[in-house]
């Protein structure tokens, strides 16, 4: 594998970053540690579900995998003591069979479109349903914690989130993991053929491509991320609750993260999760910092942020299809083209 | 588990019934604008949140009498849904169909926040309670035998307008084929217009009802959005008897199970059952296969 200088400057600043913020914000550095932890987990989300989203299946559903990843994880650590070292990987294994089971049919139904997007639709509001009646295990909708393995640091528990070094390079390297997936996935042969699938399912048929088992393979590989993503994401939490690792607004959040970004290019998604932190984060202090907005809307004004958000998606969607990268690439491809 | 034929079930069926009559009457308009416009809009039931929102703004802080101010709401949510056409689907019209859906949904979120911003997240309520109607031992809301008397009433009023006035049959015809009907002199521009100022209403309509019977927070979309969309799906998007059928069947399976084990195990049924019936009858209850 040829490594581009620029992405290796780039990792090198990311392992930089965070001693740069303690040099520079030594009163703040946690603060700082914890939005940008937070930006990696969900952008490793985010690519995960671009896996399969930028092959036309777009999926309203992925609230469900997130969702999974974190309450099997933390239910079997609760209730029944298994490591989450064990614990994530069946976890992960239960996504994954939750997709197959919902994928195979479909596919064999040829269900797609809007009609795939309700399908999937319906299995996270399933999923979140069944999260909220099993509550004297889950905690209904208010949520419920991992119980804590001694003084918070442990291999054992995998519980990270009391030390934000550690944790930012846990969050590092879950986002490389899912970076290295999408490079994998995007120079393999299953790229051309779900290609050829998105733009003409029997096409691709009469060519030779076994449709079917195409869309399952990478529905399940971008389950399996996810889940594992809302794995991670609820030990650094140190709290799970339906309606913030699972359920419909959840998969909203992926999907819009995820076009904002740029859907079909390899840091599309993680410059969506760059934007979405930023935007929500940067407005909260704002609007903190400023006394007449605060007088005049309060807490109301928390829901700022999604405003501004709604109207940029439009937006996006209508000017920018392809998202900012995307975008960016395009122009930066004319201008050389044309020089 | 508490299940049995009793009275308390036999209550749940009939509750379930009238149920039924709100969710076919929301899914109508979605039905209509899916059927003519061939978008989905995936904020429908965020139409219906803002609907609500202006019947409690007229009616508790205006103080307008509660007809006018369900007139206003309806009005309200019918311009609302000719905005949304104009400004977000119209440029989206030869765009992938996911990618409509796709902005309709960044249009849910701002409508959420905006109702969040104005109103805040506390729960409100018009405060009019219609009291409920006895038969023997069982009990049923008037605000839901109105909710599904009128549902009944648009739902053949609908049927009636399309195929018997000029602009219904214009519709109508530009849903069957609308790549020849503007060829034949229809403007799709204005149809496509009316046809969302209708769905919008129709939305309106349904925020009307249901002020009489539920709280109103700006999170209420979320909670009856999943659900709208099973009914549409059920029974063939575009289909609106269908429609009607599959929202006794869904309500039944809520109301039934909710009765039987809690209500969240109700609507879990329901989802189960609406993903099954997809693998078995993709094309909808009464859909014919495409």
């Amino acid at each position: 594998m040829k490594l581009n200088p620029a992405y290796a400057v780039g990792l090198a600043a990311l392992v930089a970053l965070p001693f740069a913020i303690r040099a520079v914000f030594p009163g703040s550095e946690k603060y700082y540690l914890h939005i940008i932890i937070q930006m990696l987990l969900w952008a490793q989300i985010y690519t995960g579900w671009a896996l399969m989203g930028r092959f036309g299946l777009t999926s309203l559903g992925h609230g469900a995998f997130t969702g999974i990843g974190a309450y099997v994880t933390v239910m079997l650590w609760n209730f029944v003591g298994l490591t989450p070292l064990v614990g994530i990987p069946v976890a992960v294994c239960v996504a994954v069979a939750l997709a197959l089971l919902i994928g195979y049919p479909s596919f064999l139904q040829r269900i797609r479109g809007h009609y795939f997007a309700l399908l999937t639709l319906a299995m996270v509001e399933f999923v979140r349903l069944c999260i909220i009646g099993l509550r004297d295990f889950t905690g209904g909708s208010l949520g419920t914690q991992p119980v804590r393995y001694g003084d918070g640091i442990s291999l054992y528990a995998v519980q990270f989130e009391a030390d934000r070094m550690i944790a930012y390079f846990v969050a590092l390297a879950v986002w490389f993991v899912g970076i290295l997936v999408w490079v994998r996935v995007d120079r393999s042969m299953d790229r051309y053929a779900l290609e050829a699938i998105g733009q003409d399912e029997e096409a691709a048929a009469a060519v030779g491509i076994n449709v079917t088992r195409e869309k399952l393979k990478i529905t399940a590989l971008s389950a399996a991320m996810c889940a594992f993503g809302g794995a991670i994401f609820a030990q650094y939490q140190m709290y799970i609750g339906p309606d913030t690792i699972a359920g419909f607004g959840v998969s909203l959040n992926i999907v819009f993260g995820v076009v904002a970004g740029g859907i079909g290019v390899m840091l599309g998604p993680s410059i969506g999760a760059l934007l979405t932190q930023l935007l929500s984060e940067g407005l909260r202090m704002f609007f903190q910092g400023s006394a007449t907005l605060n007088a005049m809307l309060g807490s109301r004004a928390l829901s700022l942020d999604t405003l501004i958000y709604g109207v940029l998606l439009v937006l996006f969607i209508i000017h920018m299809p392809r998202g900012i990268v995307g975008t960016a690439m395009d122009l930066w491809r004319r201008r050389r083209g044309g020089s | 588990m508490t299940c049995s034929l009793d009275i308390f079930f036999l209550e749940a069926v009939l509750n379930g019934i009238l149920l039924a009559g709100l969710l076919a009457l929301l899914s109508l308009g979605l039905n209509l604008v899916f059927g003519v416009v061939d978008v989905v809009w995936i904020c429908y039931a965020e139409l219906v949140m803002i609907g609500m929102y202006a019947i409690f703004f007229a009616y508790s802080t205006l103080g307008l009498p509660l007809p006018l101010a369900m007139l206003i709401g309806i009005t309200f949510t019918a311009l609302a849904g000719v905005a949304l056409h104009m400004i977000v689907i119209r440029p989206l019209l030869d765009a992938a169909p996911i990618n409509q859906l796709l902005a309709t949904g960044g249009v849910l979120f701002l409508l959420q926040a905006a109702a969040t911003l104005a109103f805040g997240i506390e729960f409100r309520n018009i405060g009019v309670h219609l009291g409920s109607a006895s038969l023997g031992e069982m009990f049923f809301s008037w605000g839901r035998i109105i909710t599904f008397s009128v549902a009944l009433a648009t739902m053949l009023g609908l049927r009636y307008f399309l195929r018997h006035s000029y602009l219904g049959l214009a519709i109508l015809a530009l849903s069957q084929d609308r790549h020849v009907m503007p060829l034949m002199g229809a403007d799709s521009r204005r149809l496509y217009a009316a046809t969302s100022a209708l769905g919008g209403g129709l939305a309106g309509l349904g925020a009307a009802l249901m002020v009489l019977q539920f709280d109103i927070y700006p999170q209420i979309g979320l909670q009856f959005g999943p659900l709208i969309f099973m009914v549409c799906v059920l029974g063939g998007l575009g289909n609106m008897l269908g429609g009607f059928v599959a929202a006794l069947v869904i309500a039944q399976f809520i109301t039934i199970g909710s009765s039987c084990f809690a209500t969240e195990w109700g609507y879990a049924i329901a989802f189960l059952f609406f993903i099954l019936m997809m693998f078995i009858r993709p094309q909808g209850l009464l859909g014919a296969r495409s």
